[in-house]
């Protein structure tokens, strides 16, 4: 999937725009001389050769109100400014693990911009100290995982990643790491946990990665795209960053829109910009058909009904307000011919074949929630199950040492609120407030099926 | 049954980039690569992998069997994920499985009599908006699977 819209130019510029050129072998201008040509590692050569001190580093990403854009938003100033200062040894890592569904940014990211990540991640490893680094992959982009090393070579070939950077005694080693099909391991501490060769599942915090993390040893561990953001805010200012945006929400970010919409993509807009917008980047709803629901920020967002999200912008306070969640900007749309009973069976399935078993109410409870959904939905379904399903959702929120129990929890909890009616046409019918063909009209799998292309 | 050369190489390829303390940081890529040599992790092979890691055997089986794309039984010739979540199935990742099935005869976790296809159902590949979308014995991914683009992979597939 190409990018659709563009606006910082070291980011996204070189991106191709064909949205159904998928295949890797003909992309162009991810290479180390494309992105010096767009103006990449200049913020990088600039600091060195300037001698900016680590603290005006962490300074101007503090005054950029760039927010950790793999989901939780955590200002990433003010987390690399966790860092101790003294400890010997100390570690960058990169979370390019990119598993929640709808979200498909990072991975354009790697595939058009790899350089962006590695000059955010070596001037991450300036402004706290670092020697040592990691990008960990996502398992099921292994042939992006195979590009991000040879870009890595590339940058190691020019003097930008090794012993003496640039000749300004800068040591920073930087390192792929790839994962192998395990969604908790976009958690940051089962990330670590995976990188240091065991099963990935997440550890209590306190302690915070920036003074136990990797092998024990503070970390700094961010998104790909919050890395890919740096070079941008180190050569333009924070300032410049910021006022892309609005006020507590700087710069811009990449919405991966996914769905029932003409052109699924990703787009990079201005944080704050209104829903209908992006909408209408997306080409509208496909069929002109109507729109009835959208989860906003991955599928562990609450879910928000047509009238809602069309009154939201897209940013993290807009979002919030509105009972839901900015998330990592994955924006899935759903048209009028959604059982919304089948969309949260399928995703109460994902939670439970993700859930990593450590914690007793995440275990058990997201097999409570996807077996609950999932009579309802074959019209088994109880009266007391809707009960039942609020019930095993609050009992599970809280209680887990990671966030994937909420997480599992949010959804449940939102759409039946939202279209409580449909779940319980659902146990009182035994079947669909949508009909089955009405259904069918929403894929276009199946419309090109019946179409006659195929079968 | 040991790994070959050519394997163990690129295991100490992965060894190299981790402290030297760290060995065992290289183990979920040693199983990738004994996988990809073997076909599947039998209990041999993830011996294998532990005795040339120094770890011991359960800590690499707990690794295998945690990480859902190795395979811990034998699997055909190719093996095709395909992505069933909410987003993908919005734009038919669902029905394009069940293409599948009806195509090659099998359900999920099964493998056909010649042992040339098994299909696996899939969690978000991360590319929601090039659904439906399919792994090839996972490390290459195909994107936009309309029925015509199934039937010109299955051909692909000799």
């Amino acid at each position: 999937m190409a990018l659709l819209q563009s606006i910082n130019p070291l980011l996204s510029a070189g991106w191709q725009r064909d949205a159904h050129e998928w295949r890797l072998e003909n992309d162009t201008g991810w290479h180390l001389k494309d992105y010096e040509a767009r103006g990449g590692y200049q913020s990088l050569r600039k600091i060195l050769a300037a001698k900016m001190s680590p603290d005006d580093v962490i300074a101007e990403v503090k005054k950029s109100v760039l927010r950790g854009r793999g989901g939780a938003g955590f200002p990433t100033g003010l987390k690399w400014s966790f860092m101790p200062k003294a400890a010997p040894e100390k570690y960058i890592v990169c979370n390019t693990d990119e598993g929640e569904p709808g979200t498909f940014k990072d991975r354009d990211i790697q595939r058009f911009d790899p350089h962006a990540v590695i000059e955010g991640m070596i001037i991450a490893a300036y402004a706290v100290g670092a020697g040592r680094g990691y990008n960990y992959i996502h398992g099921e982009i292994y042939e992006l995982y195979q590009r991000f090393e040879q870009a890595l070579d590339e940058a190691r070939a020019a003097g930008l990643i090794g012993q003496n950077i640039l000749g300004s005694g800068l040591n920073f080693e930087l390192f792929a790491h790839q994962g192998w099909g395990a969604y908790i391991c976009g958690e940051e501490t089962g990330l670590l946990e995976s990188i240091e060769g065991k099963k990935g599942q997440p550890r209590y915090k306190p302690p915070f990665p920036a003074n136990v993390g990797l092998y024990g040893k503070p970390t700094t561990i961010n998104n790909t795209e919050t890395f890919a953001s740096i070079p941008y805010i180190l050569r333009d200012g924070g300032d410049a960053f910021l006022n892309l945006g609005k006020p507590n929400n700087g710069g811009t970010k990449l919405f991966s829109v996914s769905g029932h919409v003409n052109r699924p993509g990703n787009f990079e807009v201005p944080m704050g910009t209104p829903f209908p917008k992006l909408l209408e980047m997306a080409g509208g709803m496909r069929g002109g058909r109507k729109l009835k629901a959208v989860i906003p920020g991955g599928s562990s967002a609450p879910v928000l009904p047509a009238d809602i999200i069309m009154d939201c912008t897209l940013d993290y306070d807009s979002i919030a307000k509105a009972g839901s969640m900015f998330g990592s900007g994955a924006v899935i749309v759903m048209d009028e011919t959604v059982c919304m009973v089948q969309a949260l069976e399928r995703l109460s399935w994902f939670y439970y074949e993700e859930s990593c078993g450590q914690c007793t109410p995440c275990r058990e409870g997201t097999g409570w929630l996807y077996k609950v959904i999932h009579r309802i939905e074959h019209g088994l379904g109880r009266p007391e199950d809707l009960d039942l399903l609020s019930d095993v959702s609050t009992n599970i929120m809280g209680r887990t040492i990671c966030a994937l129990g909420d997480a599992a929890a949010l959804p449940v909890l939102s759409f039946t609120k939202h279209f409580r009616s449909e779940f319980e046409y659902h146990i009182e019918h035994k079947k669909c407030l949508v009909p089955r063909d009405v259904q069918k009209a929403g894929s276009t799998f199946h419309t090109r099926l019946m179409a006659g292309t195929a079968c | 049954m040991m790994l070959s050369e050519a394997t163990l190489k690129k295991i100490d390829r992965e060894v190299a980039k981790y402290p030297a303390d760290q060995k065992q940081s290289a183990v979920m890529a040693a199983l990738i690569f004994a996988q990809d040599e073997k076909g599947w992790l039998a209990h041999e092979t993830i011996a294998s992998v532990a005795q040339y890691l120094d770890m011991p055997e359960m800590a690499v089986f707990e690794v295998a069997s945690f990480y859902n794309m190795y395979d811990l039984h034998p699997v055909g010739k190719y093996k095709l994920t395909v992505c069933t979540n909410l987003p993908c199935a919005l734009s038919g990742g669902v029905h394009a499985a069940d293409y599948l099935k009806k195509k090659l005869g099998i359900d999920f976790n099964e493998t056909t009599p010649d042992g040339k296809f098994t299909l696996k159902e899939g969690e978000c590949m991360g590319a929601c908006g090039d659904a439906p979308v399919m792994l090839v014995n996972n490390k290459h991914m195909r994107c936009f699977m309309a029925p015509e683009e199934i039937d010109l992979l299955l051909e692909e597939c000799k």
